[in-house]
């Protein structure tokens, strides 16, 4: 697995931010600046040193930060899956192993800076050679390919906030259809005022917290008043089992199944609300595909982005397991910590599921303090996790995403204790 | 460097040619043996999708514009240098 988390650059930091419930929200002063009504958000730091380990001066000039942050989660997970880095030559083509890393927004960093100004003042030529290849909506996978030989499938999806966890069920379907080995699947986001600003506008973001910087991503609350922008990547490496247990490497865990589906935009549904039919048979797919039942479900990651629409979606899931109550499975939300990281978090947050079956433990979600009192009603309080759980008894975790657009993903993990 | 006063010297303009063109070469051992005659493409292996921005490196470097034709010949390490001097105003 690869992960650029705005509070936790490794796998190792991303691992102990959850533990201890560290926040990476901060302050922006560039949202500050330009007079956004919400001035706090989420940005992970890539040290020099890293992006000189990895990336030639040339490539580094024109960079934009979503092909940053998904290269270097996927070299990250690449490594981390015991694999080397290619040579040069044709025969260090991968043809068994592909990549799924899409964003939600792309390159609106380096058309801001570059492509309206320069083009605006009718000086094109001065863009350069690298400008397309930044920015294209393909921009990360693409450079992933090259930097990791890769010669299966390329491509960057793009569904909204469920990007990420989308990704990873189109993966193990290329996987388990037999098209390729392994495949690197996950989200990424970068940074610019430009992507966020719509979202100001909309007043979707929390613009009441802007002097507590960590207490403003409120997934569950009473008080949760709208999400807190962020970005980054988040990467697993999907292997067919065979391939995997042949080169005796450390597997993680098992994804059981997945589903992905669009609710229409009907039935209460729109462009920005969910319809709970759609959510439900998406959930319900995806237990169906990974031949479990819902009483099998010990956890959840849940989409959960401290909006109004967190009480909804505790119901959907309460509906689609006929589960509630002290049955409800325990339940905490990532984006407590680092907000929503938009087309990267299902990738990010996939990464914390897979962390916490492996680890046998279960993060706390954090700025819960004062539970939304629909949701209280719905499930028992304990169900929520608010303070680092360590357990070896969750065996199977569901992730869920949903996005704009009304589309919902899922993905079903199994721990792996097979070793 | 290349005021309009004081021109710049060949050696001195191939030398900064040179510190433009390496960030685009791989095996920068290749810019030990430059001549006159070394290709930045078949030689020095340069990325030809590139070009343009060792072009506007050289504009920038040298204060200098080069147009579409004089882009065009330059092949070689002595063609940039050669376009350059060229364009060196003198006292």
């Amino acid at each position: 697995m690869g992960v650029i988390a705005p509070n936790g650059i490794s796998i190792e930091a991303f691992e102990q931010a959850l533990r201890n419930g560290v926040s990476g929200i901060k302050h922006l002063p560039e949202l500050e600046a330009l007079q956004f009504a919400c001035q706090v958000g989420s940005v992970p730091e890539i040290s020099e040193e890293i992006k000189n380990k990895y990336f030639s001066e040339e490539a580094l000039r024109t960079m934009s930060s979503y092909v940053l942050f998904g290269s270097v989660a996927g070299i990250q997970a690449w490594l981390d899956a015991g694999l080397e880095l290619p040579g040069d030559s044709i025969e260090s083509v991968d043809w068994d192993s592909g990549v799924i890393l899409g964003s939600g927004m792309s390159a609106n960093d380096l058309f801001a800076e570059k492509i309206m100004p320069y083009t605006n003042a009718g000086n094109v030529r001065r863009l350069g050679s690298a400008i397309i290849e930044q920015t294209m909506n393909s921009a990360p996978s693409a450079h992933v390919a090259g930097l990791l030989a890769l010669g299966n499938q390329v491509t960057s999806n793009s569904s909204a906030c469920s990007t990420g966890t989308e990704s990873i069920v189109n993966a193990f379907e290329r996987i388990t259809s037999g098209h390729a080995k392994r495949m690197l699947a996950g989200g990424c986001e970068g940074f610019s005022p430009y992507s966020l600003a719509g979202f100001d506008s909309m007043r979707v973001l929390n613009r009441k917290s802007n002097d507590n910087p960590q207490a403003a991503s409120r997934p569950m609350s009473a008080t949760a008043s709208g999400f807190i922008p962020g970005c980054g990547a988040g990467i697993l490496m999907l292997e067919d089992l065979e391939s995997a247990l042949s080169r005796k490497q450390r597997i993680y865990a098992e994804v059981l199944g997945g589903a992905v589906n669009c609710g229409g935009q009907r039935g209460g549904g729109t462009m920005t609300a969910p319809n709970s039919t759609g959510v439900q048979h998406c959930i319900k797919a995806a237990l169906a595909m990974s031949e479990i039942g819902p009483e099998e479900i010990d956890a959840i990651s849940g989409h959960l982005t401290s909006t109004m629409a967190d009480p909804l979606e505790i119901k959907n899931w309460t509906l689609a397991l006929n589960r509630n109550g002290k049955n409800f499975p325990y339940i905490n939300s990532v984006k407590s910590m680092i907000g929503h990281c938009l087309g990267a978090a299902g990738g990010i947050e996939c990464v914390a599921t897979v962390l916490q079956l492996h680890k046998n433990f279960l993060h706390p979600s954090i700025n819960c303090e004062d539970i939304h009192p629909e949701i209280a009603g719905l499930i028992d309080e304990d169900r929520i996790v608010r303070k680092e759980i360590k357990t070896d008894n969750i065996k199977i975790m569901a992730k869920s995403s949903f996005g704009f657009g009304d589309v919902n993903s899922c993905v079903i993990f199994k721990k792996w204790a097979n070793d | 460097m290349g005021t309009s006063e004081t021109p710049i010297s060949r050696e001195a303009v191939q030398a900064k040619v040179l510190e433009v063109v390496k960030p685009f070469v791989k095996d920068t051992a290749l810019l030990e043996t430059i001549t006159d005659k070394t290709d930045l493409i078949n030689d020095l292996k340069v990325n030809s999708a590139r070009f343009i921005d060792i072009l506007l490196d050289l504009e920038d470097a040298f204060k200098i514009q080069i147009n579409d034709k004089e882009a065009d010949s330059i092949l070689t390490i002595g063609d940039a240098v050669r376009i350059i001097m060229s364009k060196q105003t003198h006292n």
